[in-house]
């Protein structure tokens, strides 16, 4: 596209860090790169918070009987293990980090469609995480992520009002995010920028843009009339009044099945991007790659019903969406397919961002595999409220978007803070996780075959030391965790200079200086060439 | 900061309200409108749970809707329709003088759609108000005689009003809102930032003013005509 960008030791240029200094001049600032950074110190925060929740989870359940707290208190941990990670974790990580860090550097933009919004969404984010840590602090809430009524708004003495209340901002954080990259995508494209030259990133976030303003006004609602009849002791869930707690699960679930593509399909965007760069290759099948995270985007608001086989929902709307839950795979293969068809004749280097992608295309599988599982009726009945479905979804959550999220942090880490980390260190990280999800999960399908019910603090001995395997895992995982954090907080300070590209990677964030400065581009750049023109091996033009 | 001295040097070639992420006022002009079409679609769905939960409820429990919406006022409620109505002539034309630069007609028109706001909100605190003194706010003060609800089974009455109370309530809050944006719009009109080339705070407020209308327009029927009565 243009000729590349002349290297200058970052600390003698002005860039978007270093432009201004002062507390300040971060908490006001609005600036795109600036706010990632302010989404990747909180989001991080909450992420150990949940993952602390995680940790007290799988050591309780290293004996048959509970190894550490009570029942009650075990309720109150695996809640606050989903709703933090799962509404102040996942939903943000990839839109708001590097969504937000890289929507404007890819388009081509010198910044989001609405800056000032875009600051606002992440006070939102900051409102909605104290109003769930008041509610941790003061007692905890025991409902599940789920807040199934009429326990939720009857039954529970736990603080259901705080945390429905964080939820229920924190939402309004996710739309307008989702919101600002879509006018962002549709009307800021740089010159030449068409929609099928985009990277496949932006096709990504685009479609989980729309599942995000289309889907959680619905959880919104629903979480408001939740705390609202809790707070007035009557409500349209109300079985006194004929309420049916039935619509609250179809309305809950209307919203978070489809939150379940809004944290896979960024972390599906990632993993193009790193495919193509560590293969040299385009993306094969560029455009069906696009029109799957489509079509992933539509198909997910027609599947909510499969969380309810066994909920008192009818039998043939059972049967519909047990159909239509067949049909989200075919996107979902395509996808799977297709980077795997990339690497096929590819110049592969083994990176560790490629690390991370390789590892998701795998756990992603199985993780979508188990979910056929589940989506079939007669299957579910057995499955159903098991550790096979909790490990079914932490391998799509977990192996696929922690991993695409990891992955991704390291891919654009050095853009991000114009320094390099240590490869060795990331390399043998990223192995360590994948060996640690995999001892942790992989013993959860099993104990969920063999009828473990999941949310219970105690089980029968026989499962004891599928159990421990699990929680030896989950340990590796945890350290697994750590070690980025460390590596990479020193990189910032002791990393070498990284340079514009060293990937040596396509896309129009690489053109830019790393750091870029805080303006993105000198001038914005013309586009004439589709994403991913790496020269094609056989040119032998590879090494 | 950064961003605004950066905006400060863009503003020597741009007219005033030009944001520096923009390449041009033509392009800023598109985005802020998109990005409230975008909000509205949210709206909708925000609406859309309480309008879904109605209708599956309504078609169960028929009798008891039916008995609960003859409690309302319809007088005040057609009224009221009337006056949301009004205002939306009144917001229109308001775009319309600030397309071609009238700042008094704007100011006026700015003004008029705002005191019909209000009154629309007098009227519905009154039909409130109504609804407490004769007891039917489910959860806070519901003791509604025996002849008033026609012997309708009171559970499902009681849910009508729970709707009736979410859905105006929710639909009250936005006119709210709504009356705040027009506030800072009539300041803004008056100080003159608005001009032919800068107008689209104007247009974007009105799309929202028009589509807090549309809501009542839906919600009008579904509670206060549903009764059976004419």
């Amino acid at each position: 596209m243009s000729t590349a960008v002349m290297e200058t030791p970052a600390a003698s240029r002005v860039h978007y860090l270093n432009a201004n200094y002062g507390i300040k001049s971060w908490l006001f600032t609005t600036d795109h790169k600036r706010i990632a950074l302010l989404w990747l110190g909180s989001i991080t925060f909450m992420f150990f918070i949940g993952g602390a929740a995680a940790t007290l989870i799988r050591l309780h359940l290293i004996e048959p009987t509970g190894a550490l707290v009570q029942p009650a208190t075990y309720n109150k941990l695996f809640t606050i293990h989903g709703v933090v990670m799962i509404f102040f974790f996942l939903i943000p990580s990839i839109p708001a980090v590097l969504g937000n860090f890289l929507v404007p550097l890819m388009v081509g933009a010198r910044d989001l469609a609405f800056p000032r919004i875009n600051l606002l969404s992440w006070y939102l984010y900051i409102i909605g995480a104290i109003f769930v840590l008041y509610a941790i602090l003061t007692g905890g809430v025991d409902t599940g992520w789920t807040f199934y009524t009429p326990y939720s708004s009857t039954y529970a003495h736990s603080q259901v009002i705080a945390t429905a209340l964080g939820v229920f901002i924190v939402g309004f954080s996710s739309i307008l995010t989702g919101l600002n990259f879509i006018v962002t995508i549709h009307k800021m494209r740089a010159p030449g920028l068409t929609w099928f030259r985009l990277p496949l990133f932006i096709w990504a976030i685009y479609a989980t843009s729309i599942i995000q303003i289309l889907g959680t006004p619905v959880l919104a609602i629903t979480i408001f009339l939740l705390g609202l009849e809790r707070l007035l002791h009557v409500g349209i869930f109300d079985p006194a009044i004929g309420g049916d707690p039935i619509l609250f699960q179809h309305l809950f679930w209307f919203y978070s099945h489809p939150a379940v593509y809004i944290m896979i399909l960024p972390g599906m965007g990632v993993i193009s991007e790193l495919i193509a760069c560590f293969s040299r290759k385009r993306v094969f099948g560029y455009a069906m790659v696009a029109y799957s995270s489509m079509a992933i985007a539509v198909l997910s608001f027609l599947v909510w019903g499969h969380h309810m086989f066994v909920t008192g929902q009818s039998v043939y709307a059972g049967l519909i969406f047990s159909v239509l839950s067949f049909m989200v795979a075919i996107p979902s293969a395509i996808k799977v397919f297709n980077w795997t068809a990339t690497l096929y004749k590819g110049s592969i280097s083994y990176d560790a961002p490629m690390l991370y992608a390789l590892g998701f295309i795998g756990l992603f599988t199985m993780g979508g595999l188990t979910g056929l599982f589940l989506a079939s009726l007669a299957v579910d009945v057995h499955l159903t409220g098991t550790y096979f479905i909790v490990a079914h979804f932490h391998y799509i959550m977990v192996g696929g978007a922690v991993m695409a999220y990891l992955g991704g942090i390291h891919f654009w880490w050095p853009k991000i803070t114009g320094r390099l980390y240590p490869d060795g260190w990331a390399r043998f990280a990223a192995l360590i996780i994948f060996v640690g999800f995999n001892l942790t999960f992989f013993p959860q399908f099993v104990l969920g075959y063999l009828g473990m019910p999941r949310r219970y603090a105690v089980y029968p001995a026989e499962f004891q030391v599928l159990n421990v395997m699990s929680s030896a895992g989950a340990s590796i995982l945890g350290i697994g965790y750590l070690i980025p954090l460390i590596y990479l907080i020193w990189s910032i300070r002791y990393g070498p200079v990284a340079g514009p590209n060293p990937w040596g990677a396509k896309g129009l964030e690489w053109e830019t200086p790393s750091p870029p400065p805080t303006e993105n581009f000198e001038e914005i750049p013309v586009v004439t060439e589709e994403a991913y023109a790496y020269a094609e091996p056989e040119d032998g033009s590879h090494g | 900061m950064a961003e605004l001295s950066a905006g400060s040097t863009h503003a020597a070639v741009h007219p005033p309200g030009f944001h520096h992420q923009f390449e041009d006022m033509e392009q800023q002009h598109e985005a802020g409108n998109l990005g409230m079409w975008v909000f509205l679609v949210t709206e909708i769905l925000f609406f859309g749970g309480l309008f879904a939960s109605y209708t599956i409820y309504r078609s169960l429990y028929l009798p008891g809707f039916e008995a609960g919406s003859r409690l309302l006022d319809v007088k005040l409620g057609a009224t009221n329709t009337a006056v949301l109505i009004g205002s939306s002539l009144t917001m229109a034309l308001a775009v319309h003088a600030a397309q071609t630069g009238k700042r008094k007609a704007l100011v006026l028109f700015l003004l008029l759609t705002m005191v019909l706001g209000a009154v629309f909100l007098g009227i519905k605190f009154d039909e409130y108000s109504t609804k407490w003194h004769h007891g039917l706010v489910p959860g806070l003060k519901w003791a509604p005689d025996e002849e008033m609800h026609n012997n309708a089974p009171l559970g499902s009455v009681e849910l009508f009003f729970c709707f009736y109370f979410f859905m105006t309530g929710l639909h009250a809050l936005h006119m709210l809102i709504g009356f705040g944006i027009m506030t800072v719009m009539t300041v803004k009109s008056w100080r003159g930032e608005f001009s032919p080339e800068y107008y689209a705070p104007i247009e974007v407020s009105g799309l929202y003013w028009h589509f807090v209308d549309i809501v009542w327009i839906f919600l009008f029927p579904l509670l206060y005509l549903i009764g059976g009565r004419y």
